[in-house]
């Protein structure tokens, strides 16, 4: 055991594992998901997952914490007592005993030479001086060798947040109070009448969206890229909501202006792509971008790519964010209007 | 010289660390909501400075040194901040302080009438 | 003794791994699922982002200097893992609108009570949904 931070640091994530099966309460269950994203963050530093650690502290800490709160809003903030039964237990301890024996065989943490260290990634590694000039593996990796992929997944971004549309109606909302910022039930003391808050975070907000297009842009040279850079200006566009108010947000990022910008992300990648095969080369094959300079044509191909996915992770981001809010408000002005559930 | 540094960082460091124990303790143990984001506000402001100024002594490169100071920028900024949010929301909601009667603390919440009209 | 030590981190995940699966059979409100279902997608993700870790490597970003002797961590699992957070969160979102969903329409998100409701006049519960879709 030659690694005690990651140790101590994955019995912190158990415990925290622990606590989030036994709490009744839904709402601490929630805040207790987002410190296990923290900390399965911090572990993701320590084993050279740079990128990864970045997506998880934007996403787990930030943006489904946010999306959980929602849901307890609108549904139940306690789940119901059940009686212990052994049946559940008993299975999934079989199923670990059986998963464990599995591991057997599996090559030891850290060992260079396991066989997933032999084969593709050498030649990933070598490709990234070759081919790209980007010191940033992950970047290449992502957007250029396993383009086809990183497609699919901005593809499948899409398609969920087209579902959540769908199911919670972000636009048809009802008649009713139209400026009742509060996404929490009950009324309670709203964010934006704290001014400290208001203030503090007039300041922070710019700079996390100069930060997220940092992340963007820079992704080529340090740990960063489309999907990062997506998922921190989209935190950041949904903490300006959650203080200053629906409302006031949907005045500044209007929602046919993300699902423009969902679509044209996507349409950003494949069109990259079919301007590849038009060029005379394969899909997603940026070389042909320039003829005389390899290198160049990659590093463009990557960067139109890499945008393509930040814009539309952003905008699906915030459109998730508006589809629950929109969702708690109409159920508010429901309410008050003597309709009631 | 070398040395001094190293036996400075490390002080910070310790320092820092226990400070963060400290603030771990008070978060367990103080009574309620209020004295205990107070018992955290240690672990967020001089704790992580402690520890951030004992990294700032060993880092090799200025850009590492600039981006520690930002860091700690950051967090005095934003933790304060977000501190008396969660105080403040917890007041409103009606979660009731340690050690005073509660008939004492009733009828002096900013209620929605009392906040501020819209600008 | 040793032999088996070196595979700590595969146990781990599968507690972790185990813990999201409990909580999704045993409970039975559906945000608590969600979260489960949160749990066991952090411990994949953390499988494989433990397979890529090389003992004494460094995070695979190219030094200034060149990369001549230089040890990496394997780049390919960060690449699928850093894209799966992604596609995570957005199912996360698809599946916690269903439940808001399924609470709008059954009136209660206790999977129990729903069967209940869905098995005895299960009519009522249908048409409700029926009626919000418009």
């Amino acid at each position: 055991m030659d690694f005690p931070v990651e140790v101590i640091l994955f019995l912190f994530l158990l415990a925290t594992a622990l606590t989030v099966a036994l709490l009744e309460d839904l709402f601490a269950a929630a805040m207790m998901t987002g410190i296990f994203s923290l900390l399965s963050a911090c572990l993701f530093t320590l084993m050279d997952a740079v990128d990864v650690a970045f997506t998880e502290a934007a996403v787990g800490a930030g943006v489904s914490t946010v999306l959980f709160l929602s849901t307890l809003a609108l549904t139940a903030q306690r789940e119901k007592q059940h009686p212990f039964t052994w049946f559940p237990l008993l299975l999934v301890i079989l199923t670990g005993a059986c998963l464990v024996t599995g591991t057997l065989d599996m090559p030891h943490y850290g060992d260079p030479k396991a066989p997933i260290h032999v084969h593709v990634a050498p030649e990933y590694i070598a490709g990234a001086e070759r081919d790209f000039g980007i010191p940033n593996i992950v970047t290449n990796v992502l957007a250029s060798y396993r383009g086809y992929d990183t497609f699919g997944e901005t593809v499948v971004i899409f398609t969920a947040s087209v579902g959540v549309m769908l199911l919670l109606g972000h636009r048809r909302r009802r008649p009713g109070p139209a400026h009742r910022p509060t996404i929490t039930p009950e009324g309670a003391a709203r964010m934006r009448d704290f001014a400290i808050v208001r203030v503090v975070s007039m300041g922070v907000i710019p700079l996390i969206v100069l930060f997220g297009l940092y992340v963007q842009f820079h992704g080529d040279f340090g740990p960063g890229g489309g999907f990062q850079a997506g998922v921190i200006i989209g935190a950041a566009v949904i903490l300006y909501g959650l203080i200053f108010g629906l409302s006031t947000l949907q005045r500044v990022v209007p929602s046919p202006l993300l699902e423009t910008g969902i679509a044209l992300g996507v349409l950003l990648y494949g069109g990259t792509g079919v301007a590849s095969l038009l060029m005379g080369g394969h899909y997603l094959d940026y070389a042909v971008f320039d003829s005389d300079d390899p290198k160049h044509g990659r590093h463009l191909g990557i960067l139109l790519v890499e945008g393509g996915v930040g814009i539309a992770v952003t905008c699906a981001m915030i459109l998730i964010f508006y589809s629950f809010a929109g969702r708690a408000l109409a159920r508010e002005a429901f309410d008050e209007g003597g309709g009631g559930q | 010289m070398e040395l001094a540094l190293d036996v400075a960082s490390w002080f910070c460091l310790t320092v820092g660390a226990a400070l963060c124990v400290i603030g771990a303790i008070g978060t367990l143990r103080l009574p309620d909501l209020y004295t205990r984001t107070h018992a955290a506000s240690i672990t967020d402001t001089l704790g992580a400075g402690l520890v951030l100024l004992g990294c700032l002594l060993q880092a090799g490169t200025p850009l590492v040194a600039v981006k520690l100071v930002m860091i700690y920028a950051f967090m005095l900024y934003t933790g304060p901040a977000a501190g008396h949010a969660l105080v403040k929301a917890a007041y409103a909601r009606g979660v009731l302080a340690a050690g005073i009667p509660e008939e004492a603390q009733e009828g002096e919440r900013p209620s929605e009438s009392d906040l501020p009209e819209e600008p | 003794m040793s032999e088996v030590l070196g595979l700590w981190n595969y146990w781990v995940v599968i507690v972790l791994m185990m813990i999201g699966l409990y909580i999704m059979i045993a409970r039975d409100s559906l945000v608590k699922k969600v979260m489960g279902l949160n749990i066991f997608q952090v411990s994949v993700i953390m499988f494989y982002v433990s397979m890529g870790k090389v003992r004494g490597g460094t995070a695979p970003i190219l030094p200034e200097g060149g990369a001549e002797g230089v040890l990496f961590s394997n780049p390919l699992p960060h690449v699928l893992m850093l894209t799966a957070i992604v596609v995570g969160i957005a199912t996360t979102a698809l599946a916690l609108a269903l439940v808001v969903r399924i609470k709008e329409a059954y009136g209660t998100i206790e999977e129990d009570e729903i069967h209940a409701l869905a098995g005895g006049d299960g009519m009522d519960g249908r048409s409700a949904v029926q009626g919000e879709a418009e």
